[in-house]
């Protein structure tokens, strides 16, 4: 029997490298997709700009870049809670809805006459809170993701517009809380505070994503829930602190939302909720969850912006724009299907 | 004889009405491999998953060294030194085989790093990783960095093996390791069975794969419609009598007329009715 054993371990390894798969070109691209799931986006991101700039040379001009920053802030950074809500295999689509429930409450406060930090803190904690209330309905109760937050984006989109009672607030000289909106020459570049917060997320992120233990639990949980649980990965309270720690992000977008309107107005977010999972999908991060960086989202929100911008300084109907974005989210999850099959 | 390293006695557990696990009774002690084998629905798996703490048994005790225990989750069952590869094997696909290993026992780094950024020391777990793997003789995985969706299904078991074995230090329960497996790598796997019990950890191993048991096992658990039905050892009993005990056939004391003596272990065998 041991002979026996031996013998078909020397005669199998030697058939091993006859039927090792070749590394074809397609083979060693998978690979490196496989890897860095935010190399695409990055590399159509570059390849817009060339084109854009070929197109029409203000593009490029520090100025615009700094415009189209700014207008990526905010979508930018519902990303980043938006991000680690997909890692879990969920959805949030009520993230607009928290962050403009959240930016009046702000703005209303404010304007109120109430110190900027309180009002800021208020608004919030209601953040955190209510998308604490979406994480314990997929948790405790077991409800699907994408119904608990279908749900919760009509009950908070409700609340904001009862709230604000049709108003909009304009908070003018208000320093703390549109503090986010006041511009940072950095040589030719005009950025926000906004602007540079956003950053600060995805550097945050970026590291306790990469770098943690809550990170690698994040993963596993979203990558296969039962695995991760024997594996003795509390999956429960993953899955919370994903939402939880989104909807803190999702109350520093309010913030920074109030900054760029100087203000808070109930219909200022309508298409962030979507707009957000756009920019995630687009970043190369799988909606089936475990896969993806938080770092494709920002370019993901970034290639959003070029097509707008740049078309619309081609002069193109700014309905293309929204065409081709479409079929970028389509190309990129057909991608994802790629990257994820795994012939082993 | 000394203290078994995992004793469980009377366990129960109902799924619904479904009884799972009707009053069985498992002694498993270092330095042995314990296998246990039954019909699909015979309560294997749920047998596992209780003694593994996957599972919470609705009455009857578990002792580890002598001492009950109450498992609430599997991090419970890992600190008291129970390691257990899964049937589906429990790995994350997407993350590398160092992760993999390390999965809900991360090191951090020393120092402030460590403690306020709660920066993972990753260099260090890989490192450790591999020098484990190359410790237990697995030779199949080459690459640490590999994600294990990459991995063919050999390979993908020898790292949830490699886990169990790596940081189980009393008992390392495997659930139909070998299911998936070719000739060599079953080969592997049953080598690395061997190995943990010249370590002197208690092994306890589920298969249907009858040549594989009566191979490595000191002695045979019979699990028969959520019961032990006896406790075999190949010495006293061949596979084929093994089998017609498993599957209702014959009974225990049909298969050895007057020679209940040879019975492998007297406290523990036949299923008791609650």
């Amino acid at each position: 029997m041991g002979t026996l054993m031996s013998q078909t371990v020397e005669a199998s390894s030697a058939t091993d490298d006859v039927l090792r798969p070749r590394n074809t070109p397609g083979r060693r691209l998978h690979g490196l997709l496989h890897r860095m799931p935010a190399l695409s986006p990055l590399v159509v991101l570059i390849i817009a700009c060339v084109i854009f700039t070929l197109a029409n040379p203000r593009f490029v001009r520090p100025q615009n870049l700094s415009i189209l920053l700014q207008q990526a802030a905010v979508v930018g950074s519902l990303a980043v809670g938006q991000t680690l809500v997909i890692l879990t295999a969920g959805i949030d689509l009520s993230v607009g809805a928290i962050m403009v429930l959240a930016c009046l409450v702000m703005g209303k406060l404010g304007a109120g006459g109430m110190p900027g930090p309180v009002a800021f803190l208020i608004g919030f904690f209601l953040s955190v809170l209510a998308a604490f209330l979406n994480g314990l309905l997929v948790t405790r109760i077991k409800l699907p993701p994408f119904i608990v937050t279908l749900g919760t984006l009509s009950i908070f989109t409700a609340l904001s517009l009862i709230y604000a009672q049709g108003q909009t607030i304009t908070l003018n000289g208000h320093s703390f809380l549109t503090w986010t909106g006041t511009t940072i020459q950095i040589g030719r570049f005009g950025l926000t505070v906004g602007v540079l917060l956003m950053l600060l997320l995805y550097v945050g992120f970026a590291y306790a994503l990469r770098q943690t233990a809550w990170g690698r639990h994040l993963y596993a949980t979203g990558n296969d829930p039962e695995a991760a649980r024997l594996a003795g990965v509390r999956t429960n309270r993953v899955l919370l602190s994903a939402y939880v720690v989104a909807g803190a992000v999702f109350g520093i977008a309010a913030w920074i939302l109030v900054g760029r309107i100087s203000g808070a107005d109930p219909n200022a977010g309508l298409n962030a909720n979507l707009e957000s999972i756009t920019a995630v999908v687009i970043g190369g991060t799988s909606l089936f969850g475990g896969r993806g960086a938080v770092v494709g989202s920002l370019i993901g929100a970034l290639i959003v912006q070029v097509f707008d911008n740049g078309l619309a300084l081609i002069g193109v109907d700014p309905n293309y724009q929204v065409l081709a974005v479409g079929v970028l989210v389509i190309i990129a999850v057909a991608a994802d299907q790629w990257i994820r099959s795994v012939k082993s | 004889m000394s203290t078994p390293v995992l004793q469980a006695r009377g366990l129960v557990k109902m799924f619904g009405h479904v009884v799972g696990l009707d009053g069985v009774d498992l002694t498993l002690h270092s330095g042995e491999v314990l296998a246990v084998i039954g019909d699909n629905g015979a309560g294997k798996s749920t047998l596992i998953k209780c003694l593994s703490g996957a599972m919470i048994p609705d009455a009857g005790s578990i002792l580890v060294d002598g001492s009950p225990v109450s498992f609430r989750s599997t991090q419970d069952a890992r600190a008291a030194g129970i390691e257990t590869v899964y049937q589906t094997l429990a790995v994350a696909p997407a993350l590398d085989i160092a992760s993999n290993l390390f999965l809900a026992r991360e090191q951090r780094r020393p120092g402030i790093l460590g403690s306020v950024f709660r920066m993972l020391d990753t260099g260090g777990m890989k490192k450790q990783a591999s020098e484990r793997i190359d410790e237990l003789g697995i030779t199949t995985l080459q690459n640490i960095n590999q994600a294990v969706e990459t991995l063919s299904g050999g390979q993908r078991q020898a790292v949830a093996v490699a886990r169990a074995a790596a940081f189980g230090s009393k008992v390392v329960i495997l659930d139909e390791p070998t299911a998936a497996l070719g000739v060599r790598e079953t080969g592997q796997v049953l080598t690395l069975v061997r190995d943990l019990r010249e370590r002197g950890l208690g092994v306890i191993l589920v298969s249907h794969n009858m040549p594989n048991v009566f191979e490595v096992a000191d002695r045979v658990h019979i699990q028969r419609l959520g019961r032990c039905v006896g406790v075999v050892t190949p010495q006293s009993h061949t596979a084929a009598e093994a089998v017609a005990i498993m599957t209702g056939a014959a009974r225990l004391a049909d298969t050895e007329p007057g020679d209940g003596a040879r019975q492998a272990d007297p406290t523990a065998d036949s299923g008791r009715s609650r």
